[in-house]
């Protein structure tokens, strides 16, 4: 059964393009602009919001595919993302020359090791929290719930035993410090890099989920599992899979979130974790294009609001959440089934 | 009178009995068997820890939903102390007015929250209330003006429970009964109380409802009982209880400060106490608050002795998985062993081997 011979029969109705959603984005981005009242600043905010948006949807998208498809709520999720940061330190470790390095593809291979020691590390240890933590409690939210919060104890505690408990300051390398001016805006380097690897990222993600046979099983097992696993799909090994590109994205996430704040602090997943639990609500639990937008508003609201009123901006994320649950109590984007 | 005080709810088993008598009366009489201040400070911890544990064992062991917001409660009644003493007057008044509003605060707000998030999942109920929860933690440390920011509040409470303050002047049995002791018994009494009226709440219709709830919701709705409003108003319940235990532990600290109400750290302590102790059981509460605590202030110095001693044999690695501040760590562990593979508690397994 091909794609093609789904679509040959005309009679199945085109799925509705529901864009509503997506345009708040562009939209929210243009009210915004009468209110900032400077062109320049409104483009370094954008920017600046683009980038961070992107990073909470690397970490949250591999939280929000795992609940779609096992109707797992991981809330150790923050636990991949503090490892993740911390893998640079490894990764940094042997490479530090390059980091001071003035050639700008020394610098960007740098961050790559880094990204990549992080990736294959979570990666691995998701594979052992789904194994160790997660497999005995399946199908049990309060256990689960529960569960996952000691793991996540218990990590941040191994992180002060392994790194120590102080913030370890982390140095962004040569070449993607500063900004680019054009004109009176600034835009940071490091920030048009970041987005430039979340959309990256993200159409990857886009391609896989929606041109490739495995793709096509994840976004099936979330609308109904039972009839995936009916078909002769194993829908475990699946979520394995599933969990553990989910946990190396958080990692990749954690290690340009480090780079970011140019800091490590144990504690640093546990404070995204956060965020990311507003995003994956407000796109919808178990939708991926929920969660990019989600991520998106939820990171532009805050750099608008930090801006215009600073008081606000640390309700302004809750207020978000509000706001769309009352529009759509199922979120962005609900998954069919629930 | 007993089965009235304690609304038919035995401890059904004979070592858990003597265990609570054992620490009814040690904490009945704490100022006189373990004189002196820190013994003094851990039997009030562990009062007000009683009540904020068995509060949220009403959500979690009774009801079935996990709350990440408790510790936002126990805040607002710190909060609520803190602001009436601090910018009013020390005087009773000020203090009933800061009661009252923290109540009701707290309250409306778990209504709020409740009505918003628990109609839909149980799930979305927890990840809502750690949002919620954390954005009032960085509010309260942000609004410098009213909360004082990080460094909190330092405030003199009402004349009768200052340490000056003496209602004898010979010392009974040894003991000046001075201002800090009344605290004390105000604490004791109070969360005395406030756990017999648990203990009736969750032995009453009312709470049978909330145990069917836990037990299969779907059911529940189907026998005629809104899910939501018993949910919400145990939600509110539990709420209001959490503000009192903030309101005692405000009375005793004499300060009200983000870290030693708002900080994430309880809310896992309070997870803790109520695992370790049995999920379910209002007697846990009291076990699980009471070993927690005395853990808390014992254990953590025996374990930096432990790590001193492990780094002067040149032992590598150890020494900093056993150093004093390391302890959440082994906490952790034990807390996701006892989910696993002792899910009943303390309380629970005592009761298991009587039969």
């Amino acid at each position: 059964m091909s794609t093609a011979a789904i679509s040959d029969t005309a009679a199945l109705p085109k799925v509705k393009l529901d864009l509503l959603p997506i345009l708040l984005v562009p939209g929210l981005m243009l009210l915004a602009l009468p209110f900032v009242g400077s062109f320049s600043t409104w483009v370094t905010l954008t920017v600046a919001a683009l980038a961070m948006g992107m990073m909470i949807f690397l970490m949250a998208s591999g939280l929000t595919l795992v609940f779609g498809l096992m109707d797992v709520l991981n809330f150790g999720h923050g636990v991949f993302i503090s490892f993740g940061a911390y893998m640079s330190l490894v990764a940094l470790g042997p490479l530090a020359g390059w980091v001071e390095s003035p050639n700008i593809w020394l610098n960007i291979g740098v961050l790559l090791a880094c990204i990549l020691v992080a990736m294959v590390v979570t990666g691995a240890l998701g594979w052992a929290f789904e194994r160790v933590v997660i497999r005995p409690v399946y199908g049990q939210h309060l256990k689960q719930i529960l569960i996952t919060m000691g793991g996540m104890i218990v990590a941040e505690q191994m992180i002060h035993v392994i790194w120590g408990a102080s913030p370890i300051p982390l140095r962004l390398p040569e070449g993607l410090r500063g900004a680019i001016v054009i004109g009176d805006a600034a835009m940071e380097k490091y920030r048009v890099i970041a987005v430039v690897v979340g959309l990256t990222v993200f159409g990857a993600m886009y391609l896989v989920l929606n041109r490739t046979k495995i793709g096509l099983l994840i976004r099936a097992g979330v609308e109904n599992a039972e009839m995936v696993e009916a078909l002769g799909y194993k829908i475990r090994r699946l979520f394995v899979g599933v969990f553990i590109a989910g946990s190396a994205l958080a990692g990749l996430g954690g290690v340009l979130w480090a780079f970011y704040r140019q800091t490590l602090t144990a504690g640093m997943g546990m404070e995204v974790n956060v965020l990311i639990f507003i995003v994956i609500i407000i796109g919808g639990l178990g939708s991926v294009g929920g969660c990019f937008t989600g991520a998106l508003l939820v990171a532009l609201v805050a750099n608008y609001t930090g801006f215009l009123a600073p008081k606000l901006a640390l309700g302004s994320s809750i207020l978000l959440m509000v706001l769309i649950l009352l529009w759509r109590p199922q979120g962005l984007y609900p998954v069919a089934k629930r | 009178m007993l089965n009235s005080l304690l609304s038919g709810d035995y401890p059904r088993s004979r070592p858990l009995a003597m265990v609570l008598a054992l620490i009814l009366v040690s904490l009945a009489f704490a100022p006189f068997l373990f004189p002196g201040s820190q013994p003094l400070n851990v039997a009030a911890k562990i009062c007000v820890f009683i009540i904020l544990v068995a509060s949220y064992d009403l959500l979690l062991g009774y009801t079935g939903i996990v709350s990440f917001a408790h510790t936002m409660f126990y805040g607002i009644g710190g909060y609520g102390v803190a602001i009436a003493m601090y910018n009013f007057s020390p005087s009773w008044d000020a203090l009933a007015i800061g009661i009252v509003i923290a109540l009701v605060l707290s309250m409306l707000l778990a209504l709020l929250i409740g009505l918003f998030s628990l109609r839909v999942r149980a799930i979305f109920f927890a990840m809502i209330t750690l949002a919620v929860a954390s954005a009032f933690a960085i509010l309260a440390s942000q609004l410098n003006e009213i909360t004082g920011g990080e460094d909190g509040r330092s405030y003199r409470i009402p004349e009768l429970l200052r340490p000056a303050f003496r209602l004898f002047d010979d010392p009974v049995l040894g003991v000046n009964i001075n201002g800090r002791i009344l605290t004390y018994y105000l604490i004791f009494c109070s969360a005395l109380i406030l756990f017999l009226l648990a203990l009736r709440v969750i032995n009453s219709p009312f709470g049978r409802v909330l145990q069917a709830i836990r037990e299969n919701d779907f059911r529940a709705e189907a026998l005629g009982y809104r899910v939501v409003v018993y949910r919400s108003i145990a939600n509110c319940l539990s709420a209001g209880m959490a503000t009192l235990a903030g309101v005692l532990m405000a009375l005793w600290l004499r300060y009200t400060g983000p870290d030693t109400t708002l900080s994430f750290a309880i809310m896992i302590d309070i997870l803790l106490m109520v695992v370790i102790g049995g999920m379910g059981t209002l007697y846990g509460a009291v076990l699980g608050a009471t070993i927690f605590i005395l853990a808390q202030n014992y254990l953590q110095v025996l374990m930096g002795q432990f790590s001193k001693a492990l780094e002067a044999a040149g032992v590598p690695l150890l020494p900093s998985l056993f150093h004093a501040d390391r302890w959440l760590l082994w906490l952790g562990i034990l807390f996701v062993l006892s989910v696993y593979f002792f899910p009943v508690g303390i309380v629970g397994k005592l009761r298991q081997m009587r039969k």
